[in-house]
Parts: structure tokens; sequence; C-alpha cells
């Protein structure tokens, strides 16, 4: 085993050796400019960035001439929701999305607020899933948008894509989904599932960092987005820049391998998430998974162990790479807006940890894990005032605590 | 964000981990911090009442490698202490030993205010406690 072992893939993953490969011409021989018209070095080019439309728009059951490039799916997403709101301004102001976004989403929902748009921040229930009812309830007729994620990245949930795409549609309304954790993972159709803008990340799904790509439907409806970056109307004309080709054949190559090997992965994966879960909850008390268990991605395994807060548990468990929702890891010392959307309390979220299984994980990997934490979790509690005045019966929701 | 190595090896060899009995007369009992900050301490004292030193201090904590590592120091400092020396263990001394970086270093206030809680729930046992504890405040 190589150490530490990387559990996080749901922050980043590592770049497939196939990709790498596939890219690797494209900044040494065919470094051509994919707009360059007029030469061979730009036709290379150009082929290339074509190729990998193509591989992307099979991925999620697309047409190629509906994928646009842009650096990232933070760039995709402010391009999908802003491009949208700029463009339908004279149709409503009205947003509706749900408070367990990414960052992405929400900041360019408030961003938009300030700018006179109102935006809805739907809840979820404890399981992470939005209420349909709500939605519908949420829709008015100055609604030009719902922007909700297919997966999400801390808790895995997987969002009724199709229910909602299918009240958009009946609503006339614009669906946009951050697909940034499901592409690759789990089979997306944006026919199917009629989602009308589509946000994804290169280096999410084993490709590069530096690269995502935004699908914008053409037909039933065609929809229209104001640009956010100008200069030189690339892209047709939504997003201007000359085009990162390695990264552009890094992200074709990944989508393409990812709907080659998703099945099984997603089967080899889940195996192991199931394995590492079902070690943890039979050999630790007070234990809870966060999140629906039912409807989840099949590498995502978040889960708290009360009464043990997440920053000692990763300092523990130094030789393996995975994150928590602990107000101690982050930079801005919040604990995860995410847990506490599901209402599960601060302790929880200060006690959870998040595992991301991957494609180059192996069962070892995981027996491994599974054996470290049990470990120092039951260090931890001995440590632990919390986990004493428990097991002393007290009700710690009855102590007065006396928090500076 | 590296730990610095002093925390690193208090948290893998903590000092003075563990429980005395909260009711004894010898004993001052601070807890503070709350469940939702993702921060608290237990810090008890065992208090000679002729000599008036610290002849044993333990810990619980439940909190980041910082936390612990503070915590874990204050009963090292705390034992051979008389409690009026123990009254002037500041924050910032722990902050320089364990070399926390800014973010971290309301763990070692927590720390502090767990020393002093210990203190003066001893001192309120004696009854010299309430007048004391004023003038400490002050």
């Amino acid at each position: 085993m190589k150490f530490p072992i990387y559990l996080d893939n749901h922050a980043t993953t590592p770049v497939d050796p196939r990709v790498l490969e596939a890219m690797l011409p494209y900044f040494k021989e065919d470094f051509g400019n994919a707009a360059s018209r007029n030469h061979a070095f730009g036709w290379a080019a150009e082929e290339a960035v074509e190729k990998s439309r193509k591989q992307i728009a099979s991925l999620i059951g697309a047409n190629s001439k509906e994928i646009i490039f842009t650096s990232g799916a933070t760039e995709s997403i402010n391009l999908a929701i802003k491009g949208v709101a700029e463009m339908y301004a004279e149709r409503g102001n009205h947003i509706i999305t749900a408070a367990t976004e990414h960052k992405a989403t929400l900041d360019t929902c408030k961003r938009l607020e300030k700018s006179g748009y109102r935006v809805t921040f739907l809840p979820v229930m404890a399981d992470g899933l939005i209420d349909l009812g709500m939605l519908r309830e949420s829709i008015t007729d100055k609604t030009i948008l719902v922007s909700i994620m297919y997966a999400n990245n801390e808790i895995g949930v997987l969002q009724p894509v199709a229910e909602i795409g299918k009240i958009c549609k009946e609503k006339g309304i614009l669906f946009h989904s951050d697909g940034v954790q499901a592409a690759g993972k789990v089979p997306v159709d944006v026919i199917k599932d009629n989602i009308d803008l589509l946000s994804i990340s290169g280096h999410k799904l084993y490709g590069p960092k530096g690269v995502g790509a935004l699908y914008v439907r053409r037909r039933n409806p065609r929809v229209q987005l104001t640009a956010q970056v100008d200069g030189g109307g690339h892209e047709r004309g939504m997003r201007s820049g000359t085009l990162n080709v390695p990264g552009i054949v890094g992200l074709g190559k990944a989508c393409d391998l990812c709907q080659q090997e998703m099945g099984e992965e997603a089967r080899r994966l889940g195996y192991l998430r199931d394995k590492l879960r079902d070690k943890l909850m039979a050999a630790l008390d007070e234990t809870y998974i966060n999140g629906s268990q039912e409807h989840r991605l099949p590498n995502n395994l978040n889960i708290s162990f009360a009464y043990v807060e997440g920053e000692s548990l990763l300092m523990g468990i130094n030789d393996v790479a995975v994150s928590s929702g602990s107000a101690c890891t982050s930079a801005t010392l919040e604990p995860s807006y995410v847990l506490k959307a599901l209402g599960a309390g601060d302790d929880l979220a200060h006690s959870s940890i998040r595992f991301g299984l991957g494609r180059f994980n192996t069962e070892e990997e995981v027996d491994y894990t599974a054996e470290k934490v049990i470990k120092v979790v039951k260090k931890l509690r001995e440590l632990s005032p919390l986990y004493e005045m428990v097991k002393e019966g007290i009700d710690l929701s009855k102590v007065q605590w006396t928090a500076h | 964000m590296a730990y610095s190595d002093k925390v690193l090896d208090h948290y893998n060899n903590p000092r003075n981990v563990g429980s005395m009995d909260k009711s004894d007369s010898t004993v001052g009992t601070g807890i503070v911090g709350a469940p939702e900050c993702g921060d608290v301490m237990k810090l008890q004292i065992k208090v000679n009442g002729a000599t008036g030193i610290i002849d044993e201090a333990k810990f619980k904590t439940f909190g980041c490698g910082s936390a612990i590592a503070s915590s874990s120091l204050a009963t090292e400092w705390l034992k051979g202490k008389t409690i009026d020396e123990a009254l002037s263990i500041k924050n910032t001394d722990i902050v320089n030993e364990l070399a926390l970086p800014p973010v971290k270093i309301h763990c070692s206030v927590l720390a502090e205010d767990a020393i002093k809680a210990a203190i003066h729930d001893y001192q309120a046992k004696h009854g010299a406690g309430a007048a004391k504890a004023e003038a400490v405040e002050a």
C-alpha cells in the first residue's frame, strides 16, 4: 500500500494515467491554438477539441454542439446562473436553488440578490433531499431558473433530478444542475432528466484541474446565455478565451473512460463503501450516517462519530487523507453548512468525516482505514469528557455549557 | 497546515488523561466550552489542603489536536504549583509553548478558562471561594 492513502475523491481525483497520456502531445508537438483556422497546427487542435466535445456529450446524452468549455465547474456554474439571469431578465427575476448547494452556486445567487434578483434557498429534509412539493409551491410567474445539484459533494446525496426536471418543463422554467459529483459516477441523461444546463468539472472525474464544461441545451428549448467573459466570441459567443486544448483533451478522455468503466466502478466502489461503513458501525456505538443512504453516490460515506471532534480524528488517522465537516478544519472556523441544513446539530457536524472512494482505491486500503479509524475513535472517546458524561447517564442537551 | 511537534507529542502522548471524583472536597472541576462549538474541556485539580499545592491534575477534551494539546499541557504545568501560581498561567504562555497558529489561539484561551474554572470550583467548595473569585476576576 502507498501512504498516505487517498480517500478524499470528492475534493479532487488523481489524473488517470491514460488521461495524462492523451494530453501530452498537446503540450508538445500539437501545441496549436484551436482557433487558428488557417494552418495545420490549428486544425489539429480543433480536431482534438471537437473529439472531446463528442466524448463529453456522449457521457451525458447530449449533442456535441451543446458543450462549451470553461476553466472549471465554478466558472460553468457562474456562467449558467448569471448567464440565464441576465439573458432572461425581462421574463423574470426569481431563482430557486437549495441550501445544500456548493458555494459556487450559493455565492453566485447571493451576488444576483444584490443586483435585485430574488432567490429562494429551499431547505432540505433530514435525509438531505429537497421536498418536491415545496419546490412546486415556491415557483412564481417570475421564476426563470431552478438550480439544484445532481449529487452533493459533502454527503453524496442524489436529488430527485428527473422529477425536478419534469416540474420545470411543465412550468416552462429552465433547469440547471451542478453535475460535478455525478457525471461519470452515475448515469446522467440530460434528455431523460429534462436538464437544460449541466456543469461538469475535469478534476472530479480523473481529469486535470483547470478545465470544465457546461452543457447548454439547443432544442426544446434553445437556451441562450449572456456571456460572462468577453473577447473574441469563442464557444458560440458564450465564453471567450483561447481554449485550454490539453485540458480539454484530458477532460474528453476522462469522460470517455468514465462512460466505459462507470458501471463496474460503481459496483466495486459501492461494495467497498458498504464494507467500510459496516465495519465502522459494527465496531463503534453512537455512529451516524449523514444523509440518505438510499439516494446516494456509491463512493461516498459521510459519517459522524459522536463525542469525537473531526480534526482530532483526522490527526489520528494521519496516513489516510479524508475531510471533515468540523469547524476546526475549515478556513473560516464555520462547521459544515450542509450538515447543518440536515438539522443534525452542530455537534454532529464537528464529529463528521467524509470518505470519498475512487478508482484507484483498493480493498486493502479500505480495510486498513476501517481499523485505523476504529482505533483512533476509541482512543479519542477515552479522552472525551462528553462520552464520559453520556456513559454516566447525563443528558447533554440539558447541560448548561459555558461557551465563550 | 502542519502541526508543531509539541502539539503532535501531546496528541500522541497526552499527559494526565482521566477523571477524579468530582465530589471529593480536595478536587476542583472546571468544564468549559460547548459541543456546538466543537470544543469542550474538562480540567480537574487535586489540591493539598495543607500546602495549598496542586498535587494532581487530570483532563479530558473534546476538540481538535491543538485543544487536546493545550489542555494536556495545562495539566502538566498545574502539577506542583500553588493556586496563585496556577491562576497566573496565561493563554499566551500556552500559545508560545505549543507554537499555535493564530487560527488556534482560541484553544489556548479555553484552556486558561478551564484552569480558572477548576480553581474557582475548588475555592467555592472551601468557602474562601466567593470573595477570592471576585478579586481574581476583577
